[in-house]
């Protein structure tokens, strides 16, 4: 039990530090970049105290906007996809989740893909309407976040493919 | 009671999950509004510090455009200096107070975005070396924001890249002025809005700031017109104006302390009051 908090503290510290010094400063045709600081909310165990979840996405967002000046877009977007984690686990794995033994960090199957592009969507949505906050630019929203997501989301299944656990 | 109680322990997730989601909304919010709240922002202790540390690696990596940047203005200087017609006379002081009317303090930038529509740059001078909100900054080639938050020894900028943004300038040739603003399309270009169709305007010639704001003092470079519209509705020209500032490469900039301005900015205050 112990060691799923230290690798989860783990992960939230190296995650975050990734994406402060790589990741931010990715910028392709000048505004599309990758968010897998969010592979922390993901990859959270599945059973795991869900109130702690929020709160840990909370700590994570208030990171993120600290660092990059944003006010308060990262975390909101965090804390609405730690909330609606459960909902997405349902829709990708069916009704009965609960009961399987879900790994993430594994080999990519269908319903791990629409899992992970669902919470990738759903939290550069929430982080780019934020952002821009003018509903003249709902193109530019759009825009960005299918691009932003896209460039997210291939990141996120390299970094789960490079730290797979190794089964022998 | 003892309902309330259990509706709380039942719902506890969801009564979190508001709390949460309201307090980032509500800093969101306020994050739109031109003076933002000190607690979200890259000046404070921890995130300046993770900056500086990484910029000491990063600025490695661009020495040889620095310093070729500043050898070029030195070139610049001093060929003003030796122009002038005795070399060897002190500049003249303000007569009347025997002061300089603004100060510069030398800074670098440690933090630097331009890929969203507000976008700010952090640099490694605070309240401790006399930088306040409201300051100017510029580089060598032009401006690059204005001084927003500040801690003891970091300071936050608006961009010029920001659509929060909104500077006073002026045609250098014609006096005409509007007011310089961004679309949030393209790191190279900004707008300057509400100048007169009475002025003469060709592509190519030179924006600069204008007097009227005390945060910048005039006559200092932004950019060249790149493309005019017109907007039938109001009889104003809209520009493009093409920056001279690369903004996604920064290195040292100078903030301006205007001495001036507290003065102006009470006396214009008195003359809301009266009226």
């Amino acid at each position: 039990m112990n060691s799923t908090l230290f690798v989860n503290i783990f992960r939230f510290i190296l995650l975050l530090a990734v994406q402060i010094i790589i990741f931010n400063n990715m910028n392709f045709l000048g505004y599309i970049s990758p968010y897998p600081y969010i592979l922390f909310i993901i990859l959270y165990p599945v059973n795991g105290n869900k109130s702690g979840l929020l709160a840990a996405s909370f700590f994570l967002g208030l990171c993120m906007d600290m660092f990059s000046n944003s006010g308060g877009f990262h975390t909101a977007a965090c804390v609405v996809l730690a909330y609606y984690r459960p909902y997405l686990f349902k829709f990708a794995f069916g009704l009965s989740y609960e009961y399987q033994t879900i790994k993430l960090n594994d080999v990519l199957t269908p319903e791990r893909f629409t899992f992970l592009l669902f919470s990738v969507l759903i939290h550069h949505l929430i982080l780019f309407t934020l952002e821009v906050f003018k509903f003249t630019l709902v193109l530019d929203i759009l825009l960005r976040t299918l691009l932003s997501s896209a460039f997210t989301l291939i990141i996120c299944i390299i970094i789960i493919y490079l730290t797979k656990p190794n089964r022998r | 009671m003892q309902q309330i109680f259990n509706f709380i322990y039942k719902n506890s997730n969801r009564l979190l999950f508001l709390l949460l989601l309201g307090i980032s909304l509500s800093l969101s919010i306020q994050s739109h509004s031109y003076h933002r709240s000190k607690l979200i922002s890259s000046a404070n202790f921890l995130s300046g510090g993770v900056y500086e540390r990484i910029n000491n690696v990063s600025e490695y990596l661009n020495l040889r455009t620095q310093n070729d940047a500043l050898a070029q203005e030195n070139a610049k200087l001093r060929s003003l200096l030796f122009n002038a017609k005795d070399t060897s006379a002190i500049p003249k002081l303000d007569s009347l107070k025997g002061v300089i009317p603004s100060d510069i303090i030398v800074s670098k930038v440690i933090h630097n975005t331009f890929n969203t529509h507000e976008n700010y740059l952090t640099i490694n001078s605070g309240s401790l070396q006399g930088v306040k909100s409201d300051m100017g900054v510029i580089n060598s080639l032009g401006i690059v924001g204005v001084i927003d938050n500040t801690s003891s020894n970091f300071a936050t900028v608006i961009s010029i890249l920001n659509t929060k943004s909104q500077i006073n300038a002026k045609l250098k040739k014609s006096n005409h002025f509007g007011s310089l603003t961004w679309d949030g399309k393209s790191t190279g270009f900004v707008q300057l809005t509400d100048v007169p169709r009475l002025a003469s305007i060709r592509k190519g010639d030179t924006i600069v700031t204008g007097g009227q704001s005390v945060i910048f003092p005039e006559n200092i470079n932004i950019g060249t017109v790149d493309r005019l519209y017109y907007e039938d509705k109001t009889n104003y020209y809209k520009i493009d104006v093409k920056l001279f500032n690369d903004m996604t490469s920064l290195g040292h900039v100078y903030i301006i302390k205007s001495k001036n301005r507290d003065e102006i900015i009470n006396l214009e205050k008195k003359k809301e009051k009266d009226e």
